[in-house]
């Protein structure tokens, strides 16, 4: 037995105790309802968390979206239309957040339209390069593995306050640069480096996860492909562009899917790290979700909730889209 | 051919550290791949180690530019007549000479010091530039012994026990009702169970951002806003739980559920003593799973849990800087005291992190 | 100790209909086959007995109480799996006595029901392992030993055999028989191998696209097989058959004669009931056809393929029209490949069946 299966047989002993007082109501409940309605008696806990704290809230959402007022109780709230959308949407000129009524929500919304793909290419490139060497017939294989890994499973809040004590004045960052006599800066209260960093930080911290995806993938892919194309003296490129390349698309587009709607929720690690700043320099729209519906006097649940609906139909799209690409891949 | 076989049977020192696992000669692309995973190696991991060599360093080291690579502090020595210890210098004299000198006091760039080994002589004026402080090794363990104790001022027992009460409660829980989903999905054959199954995944679709206001309005209306249980029961539906412990259910035999059955066993005993124990793998990645996310959730504590009693670890350490100053000494000991739990689970599950990651892509 | 009747059994998968209407009816401490090729339906219709599927249409009796309505756990019968359906996580005993636990049966009495199942199936020594850590026969055992210590009325077998390698199989074969001696309960044993039938049972079903095809004693279907499907099907190696015309000639002689051939003649103890002329298909056993290189009479075939066991030859053989002949010759066999022979049926050995596959007349 390992070790995992043993820790998980822990919370089994722990509970053997209530299972016994949970096992006579439920001899009773399948004797009063037969045994083909006891699925639906283990269904319901699940199902009841599902309905209470995902599906409703969706439903509560759109309601908010059309409601004001600062109260959170729905029998408080007045209805508004779409006037929460036409806020966020007033605009003098959309690629000028100045110029519109909820000039936050535009920065916010703009920063993200940068941060997203800038974030996602760096991030799918970077990791693919580190599965491709991990995927070699190296030494150490397991170690680079776990280096690369790991900071996934640190909290947001430790990767921001670890690079924050880095990126700070006199931090290692500065330190180096002035070991080799370059000048030291200020990181994180200047738009044009604090911007950077925070992308940086964000892939230093997610990019192991998509390695062990896309090595997975990579290692899916039979070794005699390559040995038929080492018989027919393909080149290494060639047999990375015709055979790796197209072999792991399925696991790209996944990567790809997930990445982008893990980056445009990112909120954690630059809430910590920024705070969104230097002014809202890394602002994302998240953040701005919690800033205007729970950190700002008075809370504007209805802005908050049409904004959210509008950052949930963007995700929607992209989970769609994987659908749809996993569909295709499948079939052809 | 002949030389690269020797080549990969004599273990010289470099073949040893550079040869391939095959023992062939190494390639340019392998020198490459070293340097990339090289690099790598120190990006990962030299930030991360810097925090721990910095959570030992005392207040006045932490605040030394260019900062020391080795945690140390200034050595002192106790001097007739001075209540505190004084800080030792090492300090070049007109003629050439060094001397070591405590300091008494600064002025300017004149320095009031002492010959703690003749203090007798009476106080010495030294220049500044002319003294070098005296330091030695010194991992500062009282960061950590301060902020564990009640004296520190901090409450950090207080925030371990809200955390850990929140992971193995919110985990067990989890694990139960997932457990129980996925065996009503996987192993019966009724009406509505692929409407279910859908309803659950589809969740998978929801981001917890998007919900947010709505699922705060719950929590209050549940009347657990401040409460850990306002953390631990929105987020213990989780459709990846259920759809890894269905597909591993998938695999159990039909026929043992049969032969239980017919040996009498309830459907609830089936459920527990069957399904449960043959499903550990899966229920393992699961709680790991749930262990990592619950223990570093941020969001939801933070805008459910609002007052300071309440806090967990992470919301304690976000919020840290903001009541105390910046006390970096107590905050990165915090920090490593916060990742060290998961970091030695990393080094026991590895393996089931990185296999439950490529088999779902969740995370 | 216990009679079953099935009446009118059917069942179907939405509009699959598997198993259109079963009427059977198994003695008090019978021991019955249902064979059968996959998806004929008779795993279908043990778990119809066992009460793991519901009934769609029909009664089932035990002891002439209608069960269908009954969980399949108070039915009084006990299953073993094709796979054993041990439970991995538990040792040998803790699945012997799991079923006991369950219905709350004192500590002792179970001790006592698991030590007598497993010294009649000597798995005594093994009680304190998983099923893992045993080989396949000894699985088999336990899975049997399982269903030995509820003490059911009738035992149904699902396939167990199959798992398990010829040598085993053989073994296990005679275990079961003995066992059925000894404990002289109903049984019931579903497999598609047509030897484990014929060495088994009291009684064999034959069963296709869930219909009975014939009930009797092994020897009685394989001498009076009623159709063609249960002749083919009893048997190995599978009977030949050759269609042609049958002529009635007298009334005692028929005649059967297949283009390209001359004519058999075949002695029958009426012909009275048979149309002039119909078309037939004749079937003879490898076994009863009898090869001579030098006899006049009978069929030419060409011998393509000779293959010499030792005690037993096969010749595989094939009439002018191309079409496949088995002969089989005791002890060993002097004829090589080319050879043309001529072959007969024994007096007495051969079926004929009619255009449907039902039964005309046989030779004895």
């Amino acid at each position: 037995m390992s070790v995992a299966t043993r820790l998980a047989a822990v919370p089994g002993l722990l509970l053997s105790a209530p299972a016994r007082l949970i096992e006579l109501p439920m001899a009773g409940l399948q004797k009063l309802l037969g045994i083909r309605r006891m699925p639906w008696v283990f269904l319901t806990p699940n199902l009841l968390a599902v309905l209470l704290f995902a599906l409703l809230p969706v439903l509560i959402n759109v309601f908010y979206s059309f409601t004001g007022s600062d109260r959170l109780y729905p029998q408080d709230r007045s209805f508004v239309g779409f006037d929460n959308y036409a806020t966020l949407l007033d605009c003098g000129n959309y690629l000028d957040p100045a110029t519109c009524s909820r000039d936050l929500f535009w920065r916010a919304l703009h920063n993200s339209m940068i941060f997203v793909p800038v974030q996602v290419t760096t991030m799918i490139l970077v990791a693919l390069i580190t599965a491709l060497c991990l995927n070699r017939d190296i030494r150490g294989r397991g170690f680079f593995r776990a280096v690369f890994f790991f900071p996934v499973m640190l909290s947001p809040v430790v990767v921001a306050l670890t690079w924050q004590w880095l990126l700070q004045r006199n931090g290692a960052i500065n330190a180096i640069l002035d070991f080799f006599s370059l000048p030291t800066f200020n990181w994180m209260v200047f738009p044009q480096s604090a911007f950077p960093w925070a992308v940086f930080v964000t892939i230093w911290a997610h990019m192991g996860f998509y390695t062990i995806i896309l090595l997975a993938g990579l290692q899916s892919i039979p070794r005699d492909v390559y040995e038929a194309a080492k018989m027919d003296s393909a080149s290494p490129w060639r047999a990375f562009t015709r055979i790796t390349l197209p072999m792991l698309r399925p696991v790209l587009l996944v990567v790809f899917v997930l990445c982008v709607i893990r980056s445009v929720q990112t909120f954690d690690e630059l809430y910590v790290l920024t705070g969104g700043g230097p002014g809202s320099a890394t602002m994302l729209m998240v953040q701005y979700i919690y800033e205007i519906g729970f950190a700002a006097q008075p809370r504007n649940f209805g802005l908050a909730a049409a904004a959210s609906l509008l950052l949930g139909i963007v995700l929607l799209i992209f989970t769609a889209l994987q659908l749809g690409l996993s569909r295709n891949s499948r079939d052809g | 051919m002949a030389d690269t076989v020797t080549m990969g049977r004599t273990m010289s020192p470099r073949n040893l550290l550079l040869a391939r696992r095959g023992g062939k000669k190494l390639h340019w692309t392998d020198i490459l791949t070293y340097a990339f995973l090289g690099a790598g190696f120190l990006i990962m991991f030299l930030p991360v180690l810097w925090v721990v060599v910095s959570s030992l360093k005392t207040p006045a080291n932490l605040s030394e530019f260019p900062p020391t690579l080795m945690p140390s502090t200034a050595q002192t020595s106790v001097v007739e007549g001075f209540k505190a210890p004084l800080p030792l210098f090492e300090v070049t004299t007109k003629d050439g000479t060094t001397k070591t000198l405590a300091q008494i006091r600064r002025v300017g760039l004149n320095a009031q010091m002492i010959d703690p080994a003749n203090p007798e002589a009476g106080k010495i004026v030294v220049k500044v530039a002319d003294a070098k402080p005296l330091r030695k090794f010194h991992l500062a363990f009282e960061n950590y012994s301060e902020l564990l104790s009640s004296t520190g001022g901090s409450d950090i027992w207080r925030y371990v026990y809200n955390s850990l009460f929140i992971t193995v409660i919110a985990t067990v829980i989890t694990l139960v009702m997932n457990s129980m989903a996925a065996f009503a999905l996987s192993k019966y054959r009724f009406r509505g169970s692929n409407t279910a199954l859908v309803a659950i995944l589809a969740t998978l679709m929801i981001p917890a951002t998007v919900v947010l206001v709505p699922v705060y309005l719950i929590v209050s209306e549940l009347g657990l806003v401040g409460n850990l249980w306002g953390v631990i029961l929105p987020t213990v539906a989780t459709p990846t739980g259920v759809f890894l412990l269905r597909q591993y259910m998938l695999t159990i035999p039909d026929e043992l559920i049969e032969a239980a059955r017919m040996d009498h066993a309830s459907e609830w005993r089936i459920f527990w003593r069957i399904i449960l124990p043959l499903s550990s793998p899966a229920l393992a990645v699961v709680a790991i799973f749930s262990i990592l996310s619950r223990w570093n959730d941020f969001l939801l504590p933070l805008i459910v849990l609002n007052h300071r009693e309440s806090f967990t670890l992470q919301l304690a350490l976000a919020s840290y800087q903001n009541e105390n100053g910046v006390q970096y000494d107590q905050l990165l000991a915090m920090t490593t005291l916060t990742a060290l739990p998961l970091a030695f689970a990393f080094i026991f599950l590895q393996r089931y992190i990185t296999s439950g990651i490529a088999s779902t892509g969740i995370k | 100790m216990a009679k079953l009747h099935l009446e009118n059994l059917n069942k179907s998968f939405g509009v699959v209909e598997v198993i259109p209407k079963v009427n059977l009816s198994i003695d008090d401490g019978e021991f019955v086959v249902f064979v059968g090729p996959s998806g004929c339906g008779k795993s279908t219709l043990l778990r119809l007995i066992a009460g793991l599927e519901d009934v769609t249409g029909g009664d089932i009796r035990i002891d002439d109480i209608s069960v269908v309505d009954v969980p399949a756990a108070d039915r009084g019968v006990a299953m073993v799996f094709q796979s054993y359906a041990l439970y991995p996580h538990m040792t040998v005993r803790q699945n012997l006595s799991f079923g006991l636990e369950n219905i709350r049966m004192p500590k002792p009495e179970i001790e006592n029901r698991v030590e007598t199942a497993a010294s009649l199936l000597q798995i005594d020594t093994l009680l304190d392992r998983r099923p893992k850590q045993l080989s396949g026969g000894q699985r088999q055992r336990v899975a049997i030993g399982r269903a030995i210590t509820r003490d059911p009325k009738i035992f149904l077998f699902d396939e167990p055999l199959s798992n398990l390698d010829a040598e085993l199989r053989v073994l296990m074969r005679i275990e079961i028989t003995k066992l059925h001696e000894r404990l002289g309960n109903t049984m019931i044993y579903v497999t598609h191998d047509q030897i484990e039938a014929m060495t088994m049972a009291d009684k064999i079903v034959v069963l296709r696209d869930g219909v009975i095809e014939q009930v009797g004693a092994p020897l009685e279907l394989y001498n009076r097989p009623q159709n063609e499907f249960v002749a083919g099907f009893i048997g190995s190696p599978r009977m030949n058959f050759v269609s042609g015309m049958l002529r009635k000639q007298d009334t005692v002689t028929l005649s059967f004669e297949s283009p390209g051939l001359p004519a058999l003649v075949l002695c029958v103890e009426s012909t009275a009931s048979l149309p002039d002329v119909q078309p037939a298909t004749l079937g003879v056993r490898p076994e009863d056809l009898l090869a001579s290189q030098d006899a006049q009479t009978g069929w030419p075939v060409v011998v393509n393929v000779l293959e010499q066991h030792g005690a037993n030859s096969y010749l595989h053989c094939t009439l002018p029209d191309g079409s496949p002949v088995l002969i089989h010759e005791p002890g060993q066999s002097n004829v090589s490949r080319g050879d043309v022979l001529q072959v007969t049926p024994r007096e007495n050995h051969w079926h004929l069946f009619d255009e449907n596959g039902s039964r005309i007349v046989s030779g004895r």
